[in-house]
């Protein structure tokens, strides 16, 4: 009965994305709501990538979106500088490799001092980070020309660039003109590796070491668990994941910022609310409550005063769905029932 | 050669001399009591043993090796596992699982395998589950494989902590008051399933626990612990009897 657990996942990813498909082929769907479903799947991407730290991890990070960012910045970069010189697949696959890469070094680099806290520490340790990485990249002016790259902090005249030369990043103003590689069918693409890798690693040794350690790190040590170690290749996985999602992200707009709305803490925390409504620890659950989530106000927009009431009820059914132990005890007598007819 | 040798073994912490001049020697097979009121020292005694703290002075010897400075992770891989007095179980992860993280060393693939389920992942994940179900026969606790460790009965989650101490394969088994909390049936099974341990095993184990009659009853040998110092060391009939122990501990 687990093992057709993953196949369920995909499925329901795979039916979304074929009825979305059918809809627009079919002239059903608004151009508004095209529009809406590259970012629809990106946050589900990175609602995956959070459930991996919070609830397979168990550590509450709430700076997610400075992976994403990162993602997001470095392939954006790639895909600006290789805009005439690479064939548009070719570049695409190679800004995935980018943004992935760095995201999963700034894991690194960031979980080395991070993982030594806990708890409320951690967090908040995590949400400065992803304030850093954010206004970091807002103060960088990077450009290139003939003589090559040219570097600054403070404005783009101090890069003393050559007149044909090719400013890339912009300050605050960020990278415009990223190729506008994303669609949905990648998306779901990535949604479904995001997926496969975190579900399969569930149910391998080292898922099992890391829920060990989530669950009690000192008996996982006792066990002979490098504790150290698996909270490491958690958090670099989660990161990689979300910086899979960046590049979804920046390869979808025309221009590229740092901005707070997108990578700071209040779309971090937006990020967990589908992390917490899915269910922690269940990853399908992150899928559902993303798109749901995320689709709801937006679809909402006719009904403007009613938006947000709306929206509150929505998270609080969705709380006492997965949440409620009565509820759950329900869900799992009718899914047994289903399973037996 | 003595399974487990220690000399002269000392912490404190601020000012208290919580162990002081801790010796013992285990020999291979031998079930081995550590007793003594509260608060003598005997949890940290395991605590050093295991590199959870590590000693002011003193040499701690498994089977040979000199595992004083290691960490708690090396201590397991030479050798050593242990239960804890307040048990400490993966409480969210099914029975099963518990055991499969103590086989996580022993059964290995690489994490790029068990991303993709592919290469010795199929091969070494039936290896896995069919020593955890082995493991978990022994220890009657096969029917509740898929049951969440923390859903499971007190006396159980005593048993399952055993378990996943021994799929480490150790030399040596450091239970700390296995019996504590368990009613008089359940204190039975849990000496009987002692019994089977070392039995099917060949276990070398040395245990903490306040149950006088179990201690009677299945310890060969015995060593007093009071306010960090031994007080006394020997054939566990002779230690009963010894005045200074009746005072010390057992009240008479
Ligand atoms: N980490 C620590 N820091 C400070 N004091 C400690 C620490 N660990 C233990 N102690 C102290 O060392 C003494 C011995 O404690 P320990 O837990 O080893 O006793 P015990 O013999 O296991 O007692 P019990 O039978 O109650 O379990 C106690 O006074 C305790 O307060
Ligand atoms: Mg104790």
């Amino acid at each position: 009965m687990k093992k057709h657990d993953n196949l369920i996942t995909y499925a329901v990813v795979i039916a979304a994305y074929a009825v979305f498909q059918i809809l627009a082929a079919t002239g059903n769907l608004s151009s508004h709501m095209k529009g809406l479903l590259v970012p629809m799947t990106y946050y589900a991407v990175i609602a995956v990538a959070l459930n991996l730290c919070v609830g397979i991890l168990g550590e509450l990070s709430i700076g997610h979106c400075g992976f994403m960012c990162i993602g997001a910045f470095t392939s954006a970069f790639f895909s600006k500088l290789t805009e005439e010189s690479l064939p548009g697949p070719l570049r695409f696959f190679l800004a995935f490799v980018i943004g992935i890469a760095f995201a999963a070094l700034f894991g690194f680099l960031i979980g080395i001092p991070v993982l030594r806290l806990k708890g409320d520490y951690l967090a908040i340790v995590t949400l400065a980070f992803g304030e850093i990485i954010k206004n970091v990249i807002n103060a960088f002016y990077i450009g290139v020309d003939s003589k090559g790259f040219h570097f600054s902090l403070k404005n783009s005249m101090e890069l003393g660039m050559e007149k044909e030369g090719n400013l890339i990043v912009n300050g605050a103003m960020g990278i415009t003109g990223t190729p506008h590689d994303s669609n949905f069918t990648v998306a779901i693409v990535v949604l479904l590796i995001s997926l496969f890798v975190v579900l399969n690693l569930v149910k391998s040794r080292d898922g099992r070491a890391i829920m060990a350690v989530r669950d009690n790190n000192i008996a996982a040590e006792a066990t002979g668990i490098n504790v150290t170690r698996y909270k490491m290749m958690a958090f670099v996985i989660s990161a990689a994941i979300a910086g899979a999602a960046g590049v979804l992200f920046s390869h979808n707009i025309t221009t590229l910022t740092a901005s707070s709305q997108y990578f700071g803490f209040n779309a971090s925390i937006m990020i967990l609310v589908y992390v917490v409504l899915g269910g922690i620890g269940n990853i399908r659950g992150s899928v559902i409550a993303a798109c749901v989530l995320y689709l709801l106000p937006e679809l909402l927009r006719g009904l403007n005063t009613y938006r947000m009431l709306i929206y509150s009820i929505v998270l609080i059914v969705m709380m006492i769905v997965n949440w409620s132990p009565k509820v759950i005890e329900w869900r799992k007598r009718v899914t047994s029932s289903l399973r037996r007819a | 050669m003595a399974l487990l040798e220690v000399n002269n073994l000392c912490i404190s912490f601020g000012g208290l001399r919580a162990v002081d001049d801790f010796n013992i020697t285990i020999e291979k097979g031998e079930l081995y009591g550590l007793i003594g009121p509260n608060g003598a020292g005997k949890t940290t005694v395991f605590n050093l043993l295991t590199g959870v703290y590590k000693p002011n002075e003193g040499i701690i010897r498994l089977d040979g090796e000199d595992i004083t400075r290691k960490s708690t992770i090396e201590i397991n891989h030479a050798g050593v596992a242990r239960t804890f007095q307040n048990i400490r179980l993966f409480k969210n992860m099914p029975v099963i699982d518990n055991v499969k993280v103590g086989l996580n060393e022993r059964f290995k693939y690489s994490t790029l395998e068990g991303i993709l389920h592919l290469g010795k992942y199929r091969k070494v994940e039936k290896e896995i589950d069919d020593e955890a179900m082995r493991l978990l026969k022994v220890f009657d606790l096969d029917s509740e494989r898929d049951t969440l460790a923390a859903n499971l009965p007190y006396g159980k989650q005593r048993k399952l902590e055993i378990a996943r101490a021994m799929a480490t394969n150790p030399k040596l088994l450091l239970l700390d008051e296995p019996a504590a909390g368990m009613n008089p049936n359940e204190t039975k099974e849990l000496m009987e399933t002692i019994a089977l341990v070392r039995s099917k095993f060949d276990m070398t184990i040395l245990l903490i626990e306040h149950d006088m009659k179990l201690v009677s009853g299945i310890c060969e040998k015995l060593t007093v612990l009071n306010f960090g110092r031994v007080l006394c060391q020997g054939e566990t009939k002779e230690v009963l009897a010894n005045p200074e122990v009746i005072t010390a501990y057992l009240g008479g």
